[in-house]
């Protein structure tokens, strides 16, 4: 089945079947991953250019090696951004770029809604890495993917996003695709940081961690920014981590065949502790994993439309 | 810049409203030399004048006093690129304008003499209409000393404001409103407390939480207007609260005037035509401040204009240019112009039953000629002739690309409009007209005046 859409800018905008889609091209493309010579000619003669207006080493890496691994070749811009009205704007670099003739954009940028724009001007596909507290999509994807990997399932089942809401576009994204997927999203943090009217996306709302996590069937652990304390919104990190940090104390109470994650890069000892992140339950290196195969589905799917 | 010269025309059939004098009927409508001279039925003209007087017949359309607009941006001195105060007051009288206030946040600031001297000067050299400064409350809007409000009264200041910013300290606003009270100085609050709004790009709501952009919520508006009315009635000053968009400032102010508080208050249409739903794609053109809310806030908007609370309509008229608008939705500029495109948008509120057609022109003549102590929005025999005319009935698609506005941050454009300025005669002189001398054929925008 060939995938319509030029660009992947958001969870929100996909069908149940096009996600179901590329979970399904991700976990056949997964066992390139595990071969001697990790290479395919899919994307042979295509050009990926990484423009990063945020620094990234994770996504870019694994967007980096998905696109190797599929014979494409790959440029890397690092941007910056600024509010200054005169100069080059972000929309300038992304046309002379274009100019180039590129096939495939990942873009990421640190203002929410920058790439439904950038899209617009370009005719290569725009793959979103992550823009502003708006959307990380394979983040969302990758998630999932893990998910169904350890679950075989995502429908019915419950999982519980903890840590700062308001700032994550890891949360949004999971929230829209998982409750498209049919699971139940319980979010949970300190009600600073849980944004208003959160229930009109699908979720739901606890404030406190002991008494959720044990309807759990995933626990998704969010980075907490060590900035937010500044903001007013913390106390301090030491109060954060005693009511909503996961350490293995509170982890008694979870389900035995509980999952957890974590997008990364982890705050050992703020909102997971050291046993918890390195325990039974973590599957936090799968996601690492899952997220190459999902980024290659991404990339194969996009240039297909072409 | 040429001057059009003093008009000489006769207007038949036309529907007279004129909320000042609480006229609302057919008539027949005299100019003579720029001087409103005579209203009634089936007007008969001297045979010395017969030849000079062109006859239009309106059948239906109506007369209005000349619309004063009290809150516009037009960024002169300082900021020419996105308007001048000859394209603005082009853009005012294009919209059936015959004055506007125009709100100090130039640069420099608007908070000496001479500087409101240079805005009325430049306006008689170049404007298409009637200038009218509202001098700064603060030196510099800096939030920290009263600028000069005598000296800016005499220049011809018509009100005080820091608009575009709050004034964060409540004791500086308590002494503005105290010593706005020798100079019969309004006082116009931008009402927004700065840390609750701080890094907010959207009213906060579902919609801001969807799209994750921060949020202002409807209480940074509130807990100014609050203060605010709390001090006008400590100190017996005449406050005015400008650009409301919330449901909660209108019920606080409300009840201020049931209490009897000396308040009074705009809203622009952007504030019950649009809402937070309209940012669902990022456009930069629905950035403002304070930010479109939701529906629930537009129906309570409706409430506060039928029902008095609101007393007036203003544009916020607010030119920005792609420079600062064709960017990252974070770091875009605020702001949307609105002369050319406010009348329909009124208009939209008789059709939908929320004003009458007296009280929707009062909201746009004599109620804020009033709040401002202007001889403005009444059409009296012998004055030189301030009068709008409109078609009510004429659908059309709204075209920014012939605004007389030198920007067009306009969010209606491409939106079909219902309700049109066909002529805007200000202080005697044809400003705009898309009428022919025989009758309501389109003409140019622009051939009233002379380049
Ligand atoms: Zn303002």
């Amino acid at each position: 089945m060939p995938f319509k859409r030029k660009d992947l800018l958001g969870i929100r905008d996909l069908e149940v079947h096009e996600i179901e889609h590329i979970l399904e091209v991700a976990f056949s493309l997964k066992e390139i991953n595990t071969r001697a010579i990790k290479k395919v000619p899919t994307l042979r003669g295509k050009t990926v250019i990484h423009l990063f207006y945020e620094p990234s080493t994770r996504t870019r890496t694994s967007f980096d090696i998905a696109a190797k691994r599929l014979s494409a070749d790959t440029y890397s811009v690092t941007a910056s951004t600024s509010s200054i009205v005169k100069g080059e704007t972000t929309l300038d670099t992304l046309k002379n770029l274009e100019a180039m003739k590129p096939d495939i954009f990942i873009i990421r940028h640190s203002a929410s809604g920058t790439l439904q724009r950038l899209a617009q001007h370009t005719t290569a596909s725009v793959v979103n890495a992550g823009d502003g507290m708006h959307e990380h999509p394979s983040q969302a994807l990758l998630d999932m993917m893990t998910i169904k990997e350890h679950k075989n399932r995502l429908d019915g089942l419950t999982v519980l996003i903890v840590g700062d809401i308001t700032h994550s576009r890891v949360a949004r994204s999971n929230i829209w695709g998982l409750t498209k997927m049919g699971a139940r999203v319980v979010v949970c943090g300190p009600a600073t940081l849980i944004p208003p009217r959160l229930e009109a996306m699908g979720a739901s709302v606890s404030l406190h961690l002991r008494e959720v996590i044990p309807e759990a069937d995933v626990i998704m652990m969010l980075r907490l920014q060590t900035e937010r304390q500044q903001q007013m919104l913390l106390p301090s990190l030491r109060e954060y981590a005693i009511y909503y940090g996961l350490d293995a104390e509170k982890l008694k109470k979870a389900k035995n065949d509980v999952l957890i994650m974590h997008p990364g890069p982890i705050n050992r000892g703020v909102e997971i502790s050291p046993e918890v992140a390195d325990g039974p339950h973590s599957v936090i290196l799968d996601q690492v994993t899952n997220g190459v195969a999902v980024r290659m589905a991404l990339l194969y799917l996009l240039a297909q439309r072409q | 810049m040429e001057r059009e010269t003093a008009a000489n025309l006769l207007f038949r059939n036309a529907r007279i409203i004129d909320p000042a004098q609480g006229l609302d009927g057919r008539a027949d409508v005299l100019v003579l030399d720029g001087r409103l001279t005579e209203i009634g039925a089936h007007l008969q003209i001297s045979a010395d004048w017969q030849a000079e007087v062109p006859e239009i017949d309106l059948g239906g359309k109506w007369i209005v006093p000349g619309l004063l607009d009290m809150h516009v941006h037009l960024r002169e001195p300082g900021e020419e690129y996105k308007e001048t105060i000859a394209t603005g007051t082009a853009s005012a009288t294009g919209g059936g304008f015959v004055a506007v206030a125009c709100m100090p946040n130039t640069h420099p600031v608007n908070d000496c003499a001479a500087v409101t001297e240079f805005i009325i000067e430049r306006a008689r050299a170049q404007g298409s209409c009637r200038v009218f400064p509202v001098g700064a409350i603060s030196r510099g809007l800096a939030g920290e000393s009263l600028a000069e409000f005598g000296e800016l009264r005499e220049a011809g200041a018509v009100a005080v404001s820091d608009d575009g910013r709050a004034v964060l300290n409540s004791l500086l606003m308590r002494r503005a409103l105290e010593y706005a009270r020798a100079f019969d100085l309004p006082v116009i609050s931008h009402a927004e407390d700065l840390n609750l709004s701080r890094g907010g790009l959207m009213n906060e709501g579902s919609v801001s939480t969807m799209l994750g952009l921060r949020g202002i919520p409807n209480a940074a508006e509130e807990v100014m207007v609050a203060r605010d009315l709390l001090l006008a009635e400590l100190t017996h000053s005449r406050l005015h609260i400008a650009h409301v968009s919330t449901a909660g400032s209108v019920q606080l102010i409300r009840q201020a005037k049931q209490r009897g508080i000396a308040v009074t208050a705009e809203t622009a249409p952007q504030y019950f035509t649009l809402t937070e739903d309209d940012l669902a794609t990022f456009d930069t053109v629905y950035k403002v401040n304070p930010p479109l809310r939701s529906s629930g806030d537009v129906e309570a908007i409706k409430l506060g204009l039928a029902d008095g609370t609101i007393d007036a309509i203003a544009t916020d008229h607010a030119p920005h240019s792609t420079l600062e608008k064709d960017t990252e939705f974070e770091f875009a500029a605020n702001g949307m112009i609105g002369l050319e495109s406010a009348v329909p948008l009124i208009l939209s509120l008789i059709r939908e039953g929320v004003l009458s057609p007296l009280e929707a022109i009062a909201k746009l003549t004599c109620n804020p000629a009033t709040i401002l102590g202007l001889p403005l929005g009444a059409m009296l025999p012998r004055m030189p002739a301030d009068l709008t005319i409109l078609d009510p009935e004429e659908t059309y698609v709204l075209d920014c690309s012939t605004f007389r506005s030198k920007s067009r941050n306009c969010p209606f454009h491409g939106k079909n409009m219902q309700g049109r300025v066909l002529m805007t005669l200000a202080e005697g002189r044809v400003a705009f007209t898309r009428m022919t001398d025989k009758g309501l054929t389109q003409t140019n925008t622009h051939t009233s005046r002379k380049p």
